[in-house]
Parts: C-alpha cells; structure tokens; sequence
C-alpha cells in the first residue's frame, strides 16, 4: 500500500518569508554613488561599476568605440602590462567581465573575499588610468575585426543585426554594440583617449559592491579606492542619453532574408520598437510575456515546440532599455517548416491581443510563477551587485525587489489585455529569416507579409 | 572547505544525500540516473538523451507536460545528459518540496502507462532540431562529432556525440523506450540529492515517503572499455566558416585517475588567460591566432584532452601546429614556472569557493554532491577533490605531460572555410560527418 496520494498533485504550501537585500546608499564627495550589501557566507565578493552612456553613446561613424573602449580597459593600467593585470586578476581567483550595453558600460569583478582591497583597486586603476597603448589598440582592434568576420557564419548573430537594423534605422539603437568593419577601421587610439576622459568620470557613475562584510566596512574600503577618482572638469561631454531619441514608427521592411543556402535551419525575429523601461505598465508586460514566450509553458513554446515539434525552444521579450527597446521574438526552426512556424507565431502574437486574450488560470500561473520564483535571484553576491547596478541604471528605488511582488500580485486581467493592446503590435512587426532563400521565399508569400527583401546586415 | 551532508540508502537502493542551506527559502531537488550515451550501442545512439525529453513529458498519474506544475509553483526546472550519467533536477520554493518529489518519484516509477508514439515522435522532432541548432547550423559545430569518431572505434561509447545520429534518431521506436527504462530508471540505478531550506530528518523522510515504494531494478550491466590504442590521424573538414581552426585531441586519464588533476592544470598553463603560453605567443606577441583553448575533458570510461586554436586571417593551420606541438613539448621538458604553477594553483581554488555558491541547477551544490557520489562513492569527495589539484608539483605536471601528450599518438583536425584545403594541415584527410 502507497504511502502517497497519488490521485492528485501535491498542493504547495505558503512561500516562506524572504528578506530581500538591504542596500547601504553613500554618494562620495566626487559624485559617486556608492551601494553596498552584506550578503552571503561563501567568501566570495563582488564589486560592479556602472557607468551610464553605452553604445548608444557611439557617433553613428564611430559605432564600436565604447565596446573598444571597454575590451582596452583590462590591457593594462598604470604602466602595468594586460598580462601584468591579468595576472593579478588570477591570483585573487579573479572573474572579470567587462560589458557594453546600449546604454551603459559594466565593469564586474567577482574575486575571492580575502582580495577585496586589491580587487577594489583593480577595478579603480583599470577605470581611471588604462595605458590605451597604441600598440595594444591595433591588437585589440585586429582581433575585434577577426570577430566580425566570425560573425558572418553566426545565424544569431546575423538575425540580431539585421533586426536592429530594420527597427532603428537611423536611431543610435541600430548600432551593433561591437561596430562594424567599417566603424572599427575608422578608429584612432585617440578616439579612445577622447572618449575614456569623456565617459569615465566618477559624477554619475555608481560602484555596488556586495560581500559578506558589514556594510560600514565596504563603505570605508570602496571609499578608501575610490574616493580620489576625481572629475575632469576639461573633459568633453558626451551625450550618454541618446538612446531616448524618438525611434522611427515604422521598420524599413517587413518581412527580410539573409540569405543562408543549404541552412539546417532557420533563424527567426519577429517583432518591433516597444517601449522604455520607465513604462509605467512594467509589471503587466513581465506577466504578459511570461504568457506568451516568457517560460517554458508559455503559448509559443508550448505550440511551437510541443506541440508542432517545430523548434528545439521560442521565446519572446521585452527588452526594455532607457530609450525604447524592442520586443522581439525569436526561435530557430527546421528549413522545410519555416513558413509554417512563422505562421503560427504570427498568429500566436495576433491572438493574445485580440480573439485569445490572456485568461484568468494564465494570468494566475504567470504571477505564482514569477513572483515565487523571484527569491531565486537572490543566491551570490554576483547576482545581487548586478540587479543593485540595474536599478542604478534605470533610476529605481532601494525598495524596488520589496515593492516587486505586491505590485505583480496586483496587476489585473484588464491591465494585461490593455498592454498586449498598447505594446504588441502585428500590424507594424518585421520578421527576419536568416535561412535558405531557395526553400524558403517560394512559399513564404502566403503569410501576407508583403515583399521579402533580401537583406545583408552592417557587419 | 566542503559541503556537510547526511547519507542514507534506501531498502531499495536509492542513494539519499541531503545538504542544509538556509539561505534562500528554496530546495533543490537533484536526481542522477547513471546512465548516458555511453551506454547506448550502435545504430542506437542518442537514445539516452532523447530519452530525458520524455520524462518531462508525463508519467502514469501526471499525464501532462512536467513544467506546467513546477512552473506554477515557482520552481525552475531542467534536465542534461551526456556520455555518462543523466541528470534531472528542480529548484522549488520550500513549500513545493512535496510537489517536486511527488512528481520526480512518479516518473521513476510509473512513467511507461503514459508514453505514446505521439509524444515519442514530437520529442523526436524536437532533439532533431535541438541538434540542428547546435551542431549542424553552428559555425565549427561539427568538430566534435569528427573528433569523437576519430579518437575511438565504432564499437567504443565514447565513438559518437550524445545528441546521437539523426538516422538512429529516426530509427528509434517506443519499444526501445520501455527496455532502456527498466534497465536504468529506477532506484538501484539513482541518486538523489535534496539541497537548502529543509532540515535533514524531514528532507529524508520526505525521500522514503515518495521514493520507498519503487522496486529496486536490474543491476544495469557494467560498461568497461579500456581506451583503445589510437594512431594518430590528420583529418579535414570543410565548413561554413571565415577562419580556419585547429583541433589537437589525446586519449587522457579518465575523470578522478591518476594525472587527471595534472593535466587539468596543464591545460590552464597552456591556454588560461592571457598569461598562458598560448595565448600569450599566439594570440599576444606574434597574433597568429584569433583565439586558443585547452581542457582536459576527464570521463569515466577516459578522458580527451585538447587544444584548440583559430587562426587569424591569412594564417595556415601548420604554422600554429608547430607553435602548439613546441608547448607542449616545453612544458613535458621543464615543467611550469612557479609563477605558473601558484596562479594555476589560486584559480583552482576560487572555482571550488565559486562552486559553494549556488544550492541548485547545474554544477550547484546538490548536483556536486551527485557527481561524487555516482562517481566516487562519496557525497563528500569535494575536499580530496580540491587536494587532488593542491597536491599537484611542477615535476608531476611535467611528466604527465611527457606520458600523455608529448609524441603521443593524436587526432588534428583542421577546420578550414569552404574551398580553403590549401589553409590545412598538409596531411590531412577528409571526413564525412552529419
């Protein structure tokens, strides 16, 4: 005889109560803003400079400079070598990532917690005073150009720029965040320079860094480093917020290829500009992509993969940014069932805004399973400094990861209906398929999506 | 440093390892099943990992879709397989625990009364494309398919890739389902860990409740190959790249022998960071490569250790053999400098602090403490694995270099775009490969 009921799942009991992280805010004299968090007993420590201003920030000629800029930081610094820094790096069981966002540049080093002090310094000299030696500009750019080059066989890679494109057009949110051929070539290493004096300034910058110390001790040790950063009055400004331009209305196609001959595969975007991050329908669009493309049992992945076996996985998001970011679809499907595939996500993305709207059990699925899932985030100090640096970014308050579950619970089926009205729109979508143009483009027609275009993204 | 457990073994075989961690008001629930591709046979391949798709697709009083549930529940959910064991696993708010362990344990025992052709062949459809996406419209992602091929002889399990051929993909049926089920899905077979916000005597008695009742299996027969004498082989591959690539593989010791840690750390000193020898004279100094990596991929049947190396624009692949052929050859004479030796030796150790970091998913703790366990008989391995690699010398490296890797036999495969054979080794021979 089973000691398990096994007539019906097992009903969850109630989430346990979880206290979020508590940040400690201090703005330096120089204008840096400076968060700490205690956290954690595993002796790893993890410190993120963000610095607002990304790709975006990138003169249309000079497209790939804030990326170069970033790739040179870690190639030495104060008459120290890359290999003399990379060294060091190693030894305080470094981890060190340096990212170019269209909005803002990441620099984030986890390191074991007894070298906080050399890693905190790292971070400063690195930041404040790279060589950005000509000859490790050349070298650095070569091997950038190489990687464009690589770029050409990456369908992913192929169908993110050619979408970017088709969306933005002239907007700086066109611009591929490591440039073009093109761009690089153009380049001086006292492009570089100008641009590191410009970008790198402590006024406005915020530094997070999260340990399991007390949070006066990380006040005291950050401040210690990076209390004689000091602004450049001479510097010329740069306009970090270019991103909030008015992006175009409408794509400059709708339906595109890359062409990819004897591709296994085709690679699909769907989708189009949306909005900021600043929208004030931020919750409902968490649940409604959720819905649609968000998790596993989503609408999408659930036709498209489990049902139609059509895809190894889909999915779709918001990508919310300081200016207004895409939502964008996207999956790889087999050759011979592209048109189909995208036929059924077409109508997928036309059906949660009208005929199929998102039902009271969807909505209540996506909400327990955000919203008791969100602890989850909460696990190493990495991943709390880099959420604490997003609400940096985005302007959020300290209250934001408190706030977050209430307002979820509270969003109503209306609201969810009235943003897959506001923000997904079919009629103004452009879908890129990065594919076979022999096998695909006969038939591709029947999905009344107007002339397809053959494309070549800037690469 | 280490991970504190309990260990039990149930009536029925099935291993019980339970880890507290506070932290997160999250468990996870992590179960291996020994089995992987290696233990699938010829014409059969891919089996073993096709087979895991299935167990999210329902079991006999689940008849649905696996996510569904967990999914509403806040839960994270996942599965892998490769060459040796399978893996499934659910990170859950602590009050899903019941949820999680009724729905793992009721695919361990009754999971064939809910299989159909219909959900077999939609799965099959969807690994299909899963390999597609992967390894076929993936720029140099058939390189390891050649290299598998090459290395070890059609009967060896380690031969083919565990996503498997798409022509035995098509060819397997739901009878295969049902014997591979009862061989290795069940208790005897299985190891389950449940890490975090659960205390040790609930968290067992919640595995004897769920778990208890399911028949032992079959004692799955043992697979024991020796690694096959190689010779060494020059091989070529045309693909759809702009940069041609170079692939040395050597047979190595397998996961937790002897020179498994050495190796582990030659391959740091050889392609680690910018200060390893290769990126260093390659990538830095003479800018002959775009990019250069190197591992020793330890399993339990045998190793693979391996350099790769892409080679910057209008650079052929012999130029950068050579350059790889010498380092190694330096490191078998010498041995790493002490500098080398202490950097490799403090990354070690921050990957063991890192590892301490998360309870669930892929390589967190629950998943560790399964690892030692399948492979070591011991849930607490963790501290004389961190050992193996502090107890590592120069003089060791080096001479499990020279016993390895210096003029041992090897499989090179150069990679070149479509139309450039000139850019190969210059005895290489062409592959076929799909």
């Amino acid at each position: 005889m089973s000691r398990v009921d096994r007539s019906k799942l097992p009903v969850p009991g109630p989430p346990r109560p979880f206290a979020f992280p508590r940040i400690t805010r201090v703005t330096l004299a120089n204008g840096l803003n400076l968060r700490v968090i205690s956290h954690g007993s595993v002796p790893v420590a993890a410190a993120v400079l963000l610095l607002p201003g990304g790709s975006s920030a990138d003169a249309p000629s000079q497209s790939g400079l804030a990326s170069l800029a970033a790739d040179l930081l870690d190639e030495g610094s104060r008459g120290q070598s890359a290999l003399e820094i990379s060294d060091r790096i190693a030894r305080m069981g470094g981890d060190l990532d340096l990212e170019v966002s269209h909005d803002a540049t990441v620099v984030s080093l986890a390191m074991l917690d007894r070298f906080i002090d050399d890693g905190l310094s790292l971070v400063h000299e690195i930041c404040t005073s790279p060589n950005l030696a000509e000859s490790d500009f050349a070298r650095i750019r070569q091997l950038r150009l190489e990687r464009l080059r690589q770029l050409r066989d990456h369908p992913g890679a192929l169908a993110d720029r050619a979408f970017a494109q088709l969306l933005y057009q002239s907007h700086p949110y066109a611009q591929p965040n490591h440039g073009t051929g093109a761009s690089l070539g153009s380049l001086t290493v006292e492009d570089v320079r100008r641009y590191h004096s410009a970008m790198f300034q402590p006024a406005g910058a915020t530094l997070v860094v999260a340990a399991n110390q007390p949070p006066d001790v990380l006040v005291a040790k950050a401040s210690a480093v990076f209390g004689s950063w000091q602004s450049d009055g001479a510097a010329p400004a740069i306009a970090r917020d270019r991103g909030q331009l008015d992006p175009p209305r409408e794509p400059s196609a709708r339906l595109a290829i890359v062409p990819r001959p004897g591709a296994a595969q085709s690679e699909l975007r769907l989708g189009h500009v949306a909005t900021s991050r600043r929208t004030p329908d931020y919750h409902a669009l968490v649940l409604l992509n959720t819905v649609l493309g968000g998790q596993f049992v989503s609408r999408l992945n659930m036709n498209l993969r489990e049902d139609k076996g059509y895809t190894y996985g889909v999915r779709t998001g918001f990508d919310l940014r300081r200016g207004d970011g895409p939502f964008v679809l996207q999956t790889s499907v087999g050759t011979e069932v592209t048109v189909p595939a995208l036929g059924e996500a077409l109508d997928e993305l036309r059906a949660i805004r009208n005929g199929r709207p998102v039902t009271a059990d969807e909505l209540a699925l996506a909400k327990s399973s955000v919203a008791l899932g969100y602890p989850r985030g909460f696990e190493t100090v990495q991943q709390i400094a880099r959420s604490v640096a997003q609400l940096a970014l985005h302007d959020l308050p300290d209250s934001y990861f408190e706030e977050f579950i209430p307002r979820l619970e509270a969003v109503t089926l209306d609201e969810v209906a009235s943003a897959a009205h506001r923000y997904l729109q079919p009629d103004r979508m452009v879908t890129v398929i990065v594919g076979d143009p022999e096998r695909v483009s006969q038939t591709v027609g029947m999905l009344g999506l107007g002339e397809l275009q053959t494309v070549s993204p800037p690469i | 440093m280490q991970i504190p457990y309990t260990k039990t073994t149930l009536a029925n075989g099935l291993d019980v390892i339970v880890h507290e961690d506070h932290q997160l008001p999250m468990v996870a629930v992590n179960l291996w099943y020994h089995v992987g591709s290696k233990n699938e046979r010829p014409g059969r391949t891919g089996f073993a990992h096709l087979f895991e798709h299935l167990m999210f697709e329902g079991s006999a009083h689940h008849d649905s879709g696996y996510f569904e549930p967990l999914q509403r529940a806040g839960g994270l959910i996942n599965g892998s397989t490769n060459t040796d064991r399978t893996n499934y696993w659910e990170v859950v708010p602590t009050g899903a625990i019941d949820l999680a362990l009724w729905m793992e344990s009721d695919r361990m025992g009754h999971l064939l009364p809910a299989l159909t052709d219909e959900k077999f062949s939609n799965q099959r459809d969807v690994v299909l494309n899963e390999r597609r996406q992967n390894y076929e419209n993936r720029p140099y992602g058939l390189a390891g398919v050649a290299l598998a091929a090459a290395l070890f002889p059609p009967e060896h399990p380690y031969h083919w890739i565990t996503i498997g051929d798409p022509e035995d993909l098509r060819a397997a049926s739901l009878a295969d389902v049902k014997t591979f089920f009862e061989t290795y899905y069940h208790p005897g077979n299985a190891s389950l860990t449940l890490a975090g916000d659960i205390e040790t005597g609930r968290a067992l008695e919640l595995a004897d409740r769920y778990f208890g009742d399911i028949p032992r299996g079959p004692q799955p027969p043992p697979v024991t190959t020796a690694a096959p004498a190689i010779a060494s082989q020059s091989l070529l591959l045309e693909d759809r790249v702009e940069l041609p690539r170079l692939y040395l593989s050597w047979h190595s010791p397998a996961m937790f022998a002897a020179d498994d840690a050495e190796l582990d750390l030659a391959a740091d000193v050889l392609a680690h960071g910018k200060t390893s020898r290769l990126y260093r004279q390659l990538v830095y100094e003479r800018r002959l490569a775009t990019d250069v990596s190197s591992y020793q991929h330890s399993r339990e049947l045998s190793g693979l250790f391996q350099v790769a190396c892409t080679a910057a624009a209008g650079v052929s692949l012999p130029t950068l053999e050579q350059a790889v052929t010498e380092a190694i050859q330096g490191l078998g004479d010498a041995g790493p400098t002490a500098v080398e030796l202490a950097r490799a030796e403090a990354q070690t150790e921050a990957q063991f602090v890192y590892r301490l970091q998360t309870v669930g998913g892929f390589g967190g703790k629950s998943d560790q403490l399964n690892a030692y366990n399948v492979f070591k008989s011991n849930p607490g391995f963790f501290d004389a694995d961190l050992e193996r690699y502090q107890s590592v010398t120069g003089a060791g490296m080096a001479a499990a270099v020279r016993r390895w890797l210096v003029g041992q036999p090897r499989v090179a495969l150069s990679l070149v775009p479509r139309g450039r054979r000139d850019l190969a080794l210059a005895d290489a021979t062409e592959v076929q490969v799909s």
